[in-house]
């Protein structure tokens, strides 16, 4: 599905402030998979989902998808396969626009986007019925602007509008980090359903040990630019909280 | 009274370009001071167009397209080499002042004479009524091309650039290309309203340019006032509120001058009405804060 051939990125080439993001990175994503990715600061996990969703191009490697190269394409053109989660809730939706818009500009995020009117009701009404799923009422607020609402709820929406068309790979972003505890569980739970729903292929990166296991069928620890640790769903199931954190105790 | 009629047709002329910085300004958020050249860019093209015998309407549509290339240019720099959209813009609007120079020929030409804009429509006994609808008819159909053109999925695409460019580049648009459309309508629009003025004083001068991007701007900001005040979501209504906005702006700035303000002054007293209302929504709190 996704694949990611030796794939390396330094960042401030010849400075004194010069460091290796990502080294030599090889890594496949299989159709239908959830992949979980956890690794200290500065491990190189966010260069990684940035290098997928194309915002910075590699220094040497491919990626792949479907076998067919990526690199070289744009984000707004690698957007049309990639759908990505931001960490801040307020990256992923425009706030002056209202929700109907917003889910517009989703559902055509693999066409273009032509001077005609398509708002119409039957559009209404697949967005209401989608955001309907979501539980949080949000169906009777569809002509609200998006800066009317919650990180939670805005998060949310941004999930549910990368499934408004097909979509290749989801990149979750610690999309749960800026949120209180009981909306980070919220969005956490929907993200879990809505990959499900769409079998869809994910990655997501996460600082919080409990999503990390709780969550996916893969786990993956970075450390540092690289691959250190790479469980499937069997050894995944068997490692407990405690395990996970001694990954990341340096000093004993 | 004639005066008022003046200052409202006036008022109408700057339609387009009030529409225009809206775009630029509240839409994308760029601080787009190409305007002030791409201004005087429509009255030289519309000048040089009259005397070689060019029909109103195709004069108006190369005063369009001219305004567009200006705009197109600032976009491009902006976008391809990164270079701060303020001086993008600097450096647009001082290359144009060559450019007109150069097309007009000499800095003041009188389009007195000449089949104009508004010399077509004789309904009304009164040539002032004439124009007022002309402007009227062309007001509407503006108001009425924009309002489908931001409420379509590209206008919507427009709108998201300027608001979160992360979230609409993962929908899949190039901003990018996103902006140079932008201000080439923008200045389209600017362009349009030079034409429009130079008609209706019945000369284009080299230096009608100078500070329009303020007058335009006071008016965007009247404008917006009301958009917050009346709280207003739908964008045609937006679009209502900034024509409302020049109305107003023309009509004070008239009403200064029929007080007697000096018209030597008359630049001074457009800025510093800008600046009262510009500084009208934070006067609350200096108030407040004196009372502590």
């Amino acid at each position: 599905m996704l694949d990611l051939q030796h794939i390396t990125k330094v960042f401030n080439v010849g400075k004194a402030t010069e460091v290796t993001a990502v080294q030599d990175i090889t890594l496949q994503l299989n159709a239908g998979s959830y992949t979980v990715l956890v690794g200290a600061n500065g491990s190189g996990k966010s260069t990684l989902l940035n290098l997928i969703a194309g915002n910075i191009y590699a220094d040497t490697g491919s990626i792949r998808l479907h076998n067919k190269e990526i690199q070289r394409l744009p984000d707004y053109r690698r957007s049309q396969c990639v759908a990505r989660v931001f960490q801040n809730p307020l990256l992923g939706t425009a706030a002056s626009l209202t929700i109907l818009d917003n889910f517009r500009m989703a559902a055509l995020r693999r066409s273009r986007k032509w001077m005609k009117l398509g708002m119409d009701r039957t559009f209404t009404q697949i967005v209401r019925d989608k955001v309907s799923t979501l539980g949080m009422g949000l169906e009777d607020k569809l002509a609200q602007p998006m800066g009317t609402l919650s990180g939670g709820q805005r998060q949310a929406l941004t999930l549910l509008m990368t499934v408004m068309t097909d979509v290749d790979v989801l990149l979750l972003d610690e999309p749960s980090a800026a949120l209180d505890p009981r909306s980070a569980r919220e969005v956490m739970e929907i993200a879990d359903r809505i990959i499900q729903e769409n079998k869809l292929t994910a990655l997501l990166v996460t600082h919080n040990i409990g999503e990390a296991l709780r969550y996916g069928t893969r786990l993956i620890q970075m450390e540092s630019g690289r691959v250190v640790r790479d469980y499937n769903q069997q050894a995944k199931s068997e490692l407990g909280h405690a395990d996970v954190v001694s990954w990341f105790d340096y000093y004993e | 009274m004639d005066f008022y009629v003046a200052a409202i047709i006036q008022a109408m002329c700057f339609g387009p370009l009030v529409i225009g910085l809206f775009l630029s300004m509240k839409i994308f958020n760029i601080p787009d001071i190409t305007t002030d050249g791409s201004y005087t860019l429509g009255a030289v093209i519309t000048a040089v167009g009259l005397a070689q015998g060019s029909s109103a309407i195709v004069t108006l549509f190369l005063a369009l397209a001219g305004g567009a290339l200006a705009g197109s240019c600032t976009a491009l720099i902006h976008t391809r080499l990164r270079i701060h959209a303020l001086l993008a813009g600097i450096l647009v609007m001082t290359a144009l002042y060559s450019v007109n120079l150069v097309l007009l020929g000499r800095s003041n030409m009188p389009l007195l004479g000449y089949m104009d804009i508004f010399s077509g429509f004789g309904v009304f006994e009164s040539p002032d009524h004439n124009t007022l609808s002309v402007l009227l008819i062309m007001l509407a159909i503006l108001f009425l091309v924009m309002s489908y053109l931001l409420r379509s999925d590209f206008g919507i695409a427009m709108r998201a650039t300027g608001d979160s460019e992360p979230m609409i580049r993962a929908q899949g648009v190039n901003t990018s290309r996103m902006k140079v459309y932008g201000l080439a309508i923008s200045n389209a629009l600017v362009a349009c309203s030079g034409s429009l003025m130079a008609q209706f004083q019945g000369f284009t001068d080299i230096n009608m340019g100078i500070g329009i991007v303020i007058s335009g701007l006071g008016a965007v900001i009247i404008g917006d006032t009301a958009i917050n005040f009346l709280k207003v979501r739908a964008i045609s209504v937006m679009l209502v509120c900034v024509l409302f906005g020049v109305v107003i702006f023309q009509l004070i700035l008239a009403a200064a001058l029929g007080v007697g303000v000096d018209a030597n002054l008359l630049k001074l007293t457009t800025s510093l009405l800008v600046l009262f209302i510009v500084a009208l929504p934070r006067m609350g709190g200096i108030l407040q804060l004196s009372r502590r």
